[in-house]
């Protein structure tokens, strides 16, 4: 019997899945969080070419009028299809949640994760630092910004990089402290490696898995901020189609043409518990692969 | 003879103890391994085997400090070495294989990427040349398929197999010393004896010399060529394998291998005397013979003993200068079991 062959019970090694095959492993958590998220994403990409409408187009003849085939969601007191600001509203939020979620998560990681990995002074200044900044509510935080900054996209897109840095960097180097201790590193000193190599090579994999499952939440977290700043007026200022800003219009109508704020509201719980899913599914198969 | 290739004299490893105290854990080992030599190293857990083994890399864990001591490898003195140099001798001088084989290996990366980054960043070799060399080191170490599993991740592989992708990894670069720390104590018997052969034909092939950290007697018996036996931070005994086993000189050696069940002639298994009492904490300082407290020899000049290697027959050294069993000839073993009688 050869070595290798009394080696058998592993696991039969994983083919390059067709892409079809390797959405069938998924959990079915992810597989609803992705048509769901998948769906609005495109529709929000698309809306200029699905929206039946201009954002801000008036139509004088058809003010307050309920969903119909004509106006998908009805339309607002000036005439406007809400359907179409719904779809643009969407995809100006979606883009400045990604945006100040993704841009400065891999400088808060890489902060987080070297304050971890050398320890002393470095991490003195880099953990006191975050406990200043984690100190603060977030949404104090912003406001503060905003208050500073005025009114405007640049308040929430200043603020919250500043007040969301602390959290990932303390995520990061929590999860350093673990995975240097691990033997791979240990591994990476032995053969002669340099530290940049073991930190950003072995090191930084590891430590970013929590981090990316962390923003899934904090897309949706600050997806709603956006949403609630614009609809008490510090976000995105009217007319720019914004979903917090549509929900603020139609709040005084909520009885007599109640489509303006439900439908939209709607499409933000929507959006919400397609990315939830997904960040859920992920951090499951997370705990799967580091359980050994 | 020409000086040994690795050669550790009165190496002492400390750790700052909770009042300011020193707890030393290493305490004056003397240890030399020949070329192409392998030196088993066997004990109790915290006997200070392993931390002996990463002093010959200088990667004794923090807060831990090598206090004293040398440690000389091929006639350089590998504590006065500076990072660059030291870097390089961790890189191309000693490999070092570890217990855990899941652990060793980094879960983000495939480990055919992770054999090729050696052979870049340590060999200088170019993409498509390091992973050719790759695969050819995956079937070097008895890896079936090798093309396909080098695109496998850790946790798709055996454990088995995690050990010989880690086995290609630290000979890679060809070192002239390998230190395996517990190789083989994470896998089942059968891969265990796999595992020992195929370090086994690296040896023959490479002419590479090894240090074995094991606390398995059956697993030293098998690969080694010598036997160093720690015992509260020190060596209390050193000599050939067979000698080791079969007439031990030292109490302790004694009975550590006494309590290794055996089978006797009918198959049936033979319950042997376990040793009484445990290993001495780290804080705990006992004057003399570090033994003497759980020694059934144990006698009143045993607290003045020095713990100095003495010869006591060719190649052979214990550090028990009462030699209980100086004249008891060969240990009993089940399937000797009539030498005794």
């Amino acid at each position: 019997m050869s070595a290798a062959t009394a080696d058998a019970g592993t696991v039969a090694p994983r083919r390059r899945l067709g892409i079809w095959r390797r959405i069938k492993r998924w959990p079915t958590t992810v597989k609803v969080g992705a048509v769901i998220f998948g769906i609005l994403a495109l529709a929000a990409l698309f809306a200029p070419l699905i929206a039946p409408y201009k954002p801000n187009e008036i139509d004088p003849f058809a003010l307050l009028s309920s969903p119909s085939g004509q106006h998908l969601f009805g339309t607002d007191d000036t005439g406007r299809d809400v359907f179409s600001r719904t779809l643009y509203g969407l995809r100006l939020d979606i883009l400045l949640a990604l945006l100040v979620t993704y841009v400065p998560l891999p400088f808060a990681v890489v902060v987080g994760a070297l304050a971890g990995y050398f320890g002393g002074w470095v991490d003195t200044i880099v953990s006191r630092l975050a406990d200043v900044f984690i100190a603060f509510p977030f949404i104090v935080l912003v406001i503060a910004v905003v208050a500073i900054v005025g009114p405007g996209i640049e308040g929430f897109l200043i603020g919250v990089p500043l007040a969301a840095w602390a959290l990932y960097a303390r995520l990061a180097r929590a999860e350093m402290l673990v995975v240097r201790e691990q033997p791979y590193m240990l591994a990476t000193t032995a053969l002669g490696y340099s530290k940049w190599r073991a930190i950003f090579k072995h090191g930084l994999p590891n430590v970013a898995r929590p981090c990316f499952v962390y923003s899934t939440i904090d897309l949706i977290g600050n997806l709603i901020l956006l949403a609630g700043l614009s609809y008490l007026g510090f976000g995105v200022q009217p007319p720019t189609a914004e979903l917090g800003g549509i929900i603020a219009d139609g709040q005084g109508y909520l009885l007599t043409a109640w489509w303006i704020a439900t439908l939209p509201g709607l499409v933000l719980v929507l959006f919400g518990v397609g990315v939830g899913l997904i960040g859920e599914g992920i951090s499951d198969r997370g705990l799967e692969r580091g359980g050994r | 003879m020409s000086s040994p290739l690795l050669e550790i004299e009165s190496l002492r490893v400390e750790f700052p103890g909770e009042e300011g105290e020193r707890l030393v854990a290493v305490k004056g080992v003397d240890l030399a391994v020949e070329q192409g030599e392998v030196v088993g190293l066997v004990g109790e857990s915290g006997s200070g085997k392993s931390l002996t083994c990463r002093a010959v890399m200088r990667m004794v864990p923090e807060p831990g400090t090598i206090s004293a001591g040398s440690v000389r490898f091929d006639g350089e003195d590998v504590m006065a070495l500076n990072t660059r140099k030291l870097r390089d001798f961790r890189a191309h001088s000693v490999g070092m294989i570890y217990q855990n084989p899941f652990g060793s290996l980094n879960p983000t990366m495939r480990v055919g990427g992770q054999i090729a980054e050696t052979l870049k960043v340590n060999k200088g070799m170019k993409r498509d040349a390091a992973k050719k060399e790759a695969i050819a080191l995956l079937e070097r170490v008895g890896i079936e398929d090798p093309e396909h599993r080098y695109r496998a991740y850790p946790h798709e592989l055996s454990g088995g197999m995690c050990q010989r992708v880690m086995i290609a990894i630290s000979t890679a670069s060809s070192p002239r010393l390998m230190l395996a720390d517990e190789p083989t104590t994470a896998l089942d018997v059968t891969t265990q004896a796999q595992i020992l052969k195929l370090l086994g034909k690296m040896r023959a092939e490479e002419g590479m010399a090894m240090l074995l950290v094991s606390h398995d007697f059956g697993v030293i018996a098998q690969a080694c060529d010598r036997v160093a036996v720690m015992y509260g931070g020190h060596i209390v005994e050193t000599g050939p394998v067979e000698t080791i086993y079969h007439e031990p000189e030292h109490p302790y050696t004694r009975a550590l291998l006494n309590s290794v069940p055996e089978l006797d002639s009918a198959g049936n298994v033979q319950r042997r005397a376990a040793l009484a009492g445990h290993p001495p904490e780290l804080s705990e300082v006992i004057p003399g013979c570090v033994f003497a407290p759980r020694c059934e020899h144990a006698k009143q000049e045993c607290a003045g003993v020095s713990m100095k290697l003495e010869q006591v027959g060719s190649d052979h050294e214990s550090a028990c200068p009462v030699r209980p069993y100086a004249d008891a000839g060969a240990r009993g073993t089940a399937k000797a079991g009539k030498v005794e009688a």
